[in-house]
């Protein structure tokens, strides 16, 4: 139990070289895809196409399929738009806010962490969409010259969030393109393939490792990172507007944007932790992906849930110093109305649950650290179900009062986010480097000048 | 061998011994080198003494038109082409703004920073830059560090700079050549297939979903609905119609019945109700522009804007016209003479009788006598000859 703090353990264990570094990230890329690799594609994409009947069901018939009613007009659609959205919110502050704060163990994860942001927002966007019942139509969303002199409300957050979701997932991209290029010239100069070469080729536009290039490379991932913080930031924030502007007890609270940013990173970093688990076993990357890396983003996700604890809390104090009887009713009947189930079901696996991580043992314990991580998700999930469906379901007309329960449909659809999510992850996993070689190269031990007299630490 | 040079590299193990050598390199005199590394190595770049990366001066100026671009769209959109009051805020609502333009300066401003380092400050893409596919540029990819002495520089001549790099204690020298034959890719066969397959498959998908898939279940804009919609036959009614008359004698609610309805010269005609006040007048005016001018002309003339497309009307200025009675051109109007639709549907009955008053005024001033001319006696309303 002597653990030294006073000095920051290595990014990366058991003293790799370079080469090794390279070989034990790329080695996925050159071999062939085995058995359980099939087996896991087959499952999730099993998963997605039970999402596409279900979409074509819905397309063809109309939303009628799914549990939307009077007064609960946003019902799941909207509850898994944020659960997704709020996923993505891992990634880029993994490779931003942490490359801002000098935290050098993010590079084995930033990859893997920034490539799920991408997937969970894309997961993220078809949700208000289909919710329109109208998919094919969302050009309209996008203010466009016409001779109607027709334009999109701009005061509304409902374009915020158009916005803020398509920057951010343009963003990322980018930001996560810019940092596989170095790798894309490294794949290429390795691979003896004629296909893949050319491939690797035209996506690393010719990187050639200069030093001159690498000056502006690391100038742009800092006015990139610079950005993507307080865009992840914002985010989430106009996510929350989406609620917190409108005039429905229950949703109209100050207190939502931190709360929903929190909510974010919490359940951004559970799956983030849910799925380098497997793949770190995976593809033997234990030394890269350690042991420290997990700790730390358990810590993180215990202070995380403890401040989308204190939210919680802060919400009921709030109803009742407010002396607003509406809002008093409505989280009354939050945690003791119909929807009790599910409100404790958020509680006790968003702040209950992760409180074992205060102790060393359960945050370095792999099978304990996927239970909580798995519950994590799924409270997240609850969350956003009791903020949107317990707040409309008693509206202010007694005689509108209505349950909402979702349908096989809706259910369907949610399962077919999943599998697409996990189908492009594991895709992913076969045809890019799942860690970021040039930079986890950069913090190996012996990697970097010893005496320049330089202006590093 | 006619093989042009490109350069001579050198090739290090250890960052310690890249940094040296780039130090040595500047103090040699050397310009054209580059210095190259599987990674960003430390303190490079003050050994090479580069000058800071200006790329900033693109994420700021593209930042600021991307807030300045965003704004004015919204202002011009929200205020100027299209003002609308949305939640009680003001025309150009800027806390509401913030956020849009917010999102688009980060947009841009990435993307130019991105866009703008890739092709201005690397230009790339760059496939057949002479380094590509050397053993040189393998080791460097991987785990190596290295030196590149270029052949354009002023102070280059071959030996000297072979001696000059081994006295840095390479691993290893090579001589970087220019590929012999200069190759364009973009005009292999395989690659220009490629683009029109893309072309082909690209148009052909567009044309497909604007033109055909928009047309089909269940993109029709909710056109297949299983409610009856007007004119539609239902197999549910034994007159086979889907439209319902209401009941014989059903009055619609604020109608009054016109009595002399089909007749065409009718003996008995209804009063007019309405002064000829100001607003019954402008009223009138506005209806007759609107409903009966199209064809009887803006003053009565019977000038028909119609260029022949529907028979000239006469002109409400003969005898004739003049002699209606009020009650008669509000027979016509409602019922409709010969060829003269009925407009009974479309004009409700007070705007009516206001076209009728704004036909008298336009036959008075178009037969003005004049004793009209004479000032208008202000107490009895009369002209002051009467
Ligand atoms: C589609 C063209 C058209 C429009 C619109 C139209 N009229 Fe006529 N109107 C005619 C024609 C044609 C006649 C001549 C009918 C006939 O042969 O007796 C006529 C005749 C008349 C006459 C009788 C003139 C006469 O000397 O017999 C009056 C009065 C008249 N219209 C008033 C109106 C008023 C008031 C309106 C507006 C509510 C109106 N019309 C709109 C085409 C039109």
């Amino acid at each position: 139990m002597n653990i030294d703090y006073s000095q920051e353990a290595p990014a990366i264990a058991g003293r790799l070289s370079l080469a090794e570094i390279e070989e034990l990230v790329a080695r996925p890329l050159d071999t062939k895809p085995d058995r359980k690799y099939f087996i896991a594609l087959s499952i999730s994409g099993s998963l997605l196409l039970i999402g596409a009947v279900c979409l074509a069901f819905s397309f063809y018939y109309g939303i009628g399929l799914w549990g939307n009613n009077q007064p609960v007009g946003w019902a799941v659609p909207i509850v898994n738009f944020v659960f997704w959205v709020g996923i993505g919110h891992a990634g880029t502050l993994i490779s931003a806010i942490l490359f801002l704060l000098r935290q050098k163990w993010r590079t084995g994860i930033a990859r893997f962490a920034e490539a799920m942001t991408i997937f969970a927002v894309m997961c993220a966007g078809i949700f208000p969409v289909i919710h329109t019942g109208r998919p094919w139509l969302a050009g309209y969303l996008l203010p466009y010259p016409n001779q109607h002199s027709l334009w999109v409300n701009f005061t509304s957050p409902l374009l915020w969030d158009v916005f803020a979701v398509s920057t951010y997932f343009t963003v990322s991209l980018v930001f996560w393109y810019i940092g596989l290029i170095p790798d894309f010239a490294t794949l290429r100069d390795r691979t003896t393939s004629k296909i893949k070469k050319t491939i690797y080729s035209i996506f690393s536009l010719g990187w050639r490792h200069s030093s001159r290039h690498w000056q502006h490379y690391e100038k742009a991932y800092m006015l990139l990172a610079g950005f993507a913080t307080p865009l992840v930031l914002s985010v989430h924030t106009i996510v929350s507007f989406d609620f917190a502007v409108s005039i429905l007890p229950g949703w109209h609270t100050t207190i939502f944007p931190p709360y929903f940013v929190a909510g974010a990173i919490f359940s951004g970093f559970a799956m983030v932790v849910t799925v380098l688990v497997f793949v770190r076993k995976i593809f033997n990357l234990e030394n890269i992906i350690t042991m420290d890396h997990l700790e730390k983003m358990n810590k993180v996700i215990l202070a995380t849930g403890m401040m989308v604890g204190y939210a919680y809390g802060m919400e009921f104090f709030i109803a009742w110093y407010s002396g607003v009887q509406a809002e008093q009713f409505v989280f009354i009947n939050r945690a003791f109305g119909p929807y009790a189930w599910a409100y404790w079901i958020m509680v006790s696996c968003n702040v209950i649950f992760p409180q074992l991580f205060w102790f060393r043992k359960f945050r370095r314990s792999i099978p304990v650290m996927m239970v909580i991580v798995i519950l994590v998700n799924v409270g997240m999930w609850f969350e956003r179900f009791v903020i949107t469906v317990t707040s409309l379901h008693r509206d202010f007309l007694p005689s509108s009062w209505a349950y909402y329960t979702p349908t096989i449909f809706d259910m369907g659809i949610l399962l077919g986010s999943f599998g697409l999510f996990f189908t492009l992850v594991i895709l992913f996993t076969k045809s890019l480097p799942v860690v970021s070689i040039s930079e986890v190269k950069a913090v190996a031990e012996g990697a970097q000048p010893t005496h320049h007299g330089g202006h590093h630490e | 061998m006619n093989k042009r040079l490109f350069g001579i590299a050198a090739l290090f193990k250890t960052p310690d011994e890249i940094i040296r050598a780039a130090k040595k390199t500047v103090e040699a005199g050397y310009q054209k080198y580059d210095v190259h590394s599987p990674y960003p190595v430390h303190g490079i770049d003050r050994a090479m003494k580069l000058k800071p990366s200006k790329l900033g001066f693109i994420t700021l100026v593209f930042g600021l038109t991307g807030s300045a671009l965003a704004l004015l769209l919204m202002y011009w959109t929200m205020s100027v082409d299209y003002p609308m009051i949305i939640g009680g805020k003001p025309f150009f609502a800027l806390p509401a703004f913030i956020p849009v333009t917010f999102e688009v300066t980060v947009l841009l401003a990435t993307l130019a920073t991105v866009i703008g380092m890739i092709t201005f400050f690397f230009r790339f893409p760059e496939n057949d830059h002479p380094l590509h596919d050397t053993e040189y540029m393998k080791k460097v990819s991987r785990d190596h560090f290295g030196v590149v002495i270029e052949a354009s520089d002023k102070h280059f001549d071959e030996s000297k700079v072979r001696e000059f790099l081994s006295s840095l204690h390479p691993i290893s020298l090579e001589e970087i050549y220019y590929s012999e034959k200069e190759t364009y890719p973009v005009l292999e066969p395989k690659f220009v297939t490629f683009l029109v397959v893309v072309a082909l498959v690209t148009s052909g998908v567009t044309y497909f979903s604007l033109n055909k898939l928009l047309y089909m279940q269940p993109f029709t804009w909710m056109m297949e609905q299983p409610k009856l919609n007007p004119q539609q036959p239902s197999t549910l009614f034994a007159d086979g119609f889907g439209m319902r008359t209401p009941v014989q004698g059903t009055v619609a609610r604020g109608f009054i019945p016109y009595p002399y309805m089909g007749q065409n010269n009718p003996t008995e005609v209804l009063q007019n109700p309405f002064l000829p006040t100001k607003e019954n007048l402008k009223l009138g005016e506005a209806k007759y522009l609107t409903f009966c001018s199209p064809c009887h002309g803006n003053f009565g003339d019977g000038d028909s804007r119609l260029r022949g497309q529907f028979p000239n009307p006469p002109s409400l200025h003969s005898s004739r016209a003049r002699e209606f009675s009020d009650g008669m051109i509000y027979h016509i109007i409602t019922n409709g003479q010969n060829i003269m639709p009925s407009y009974a549907s479309q004009i409700t009955r007070e705007e009516r009788w206001a076209i009728v008053n704004y036909i008298r005024v336009l036959q008075r001033a178009k037969n003005a006598k004049s004793s009209d001319l004479q000032v208008v006696n202000k107490e009895t309303g009369n002209n002051a000859s009467n």
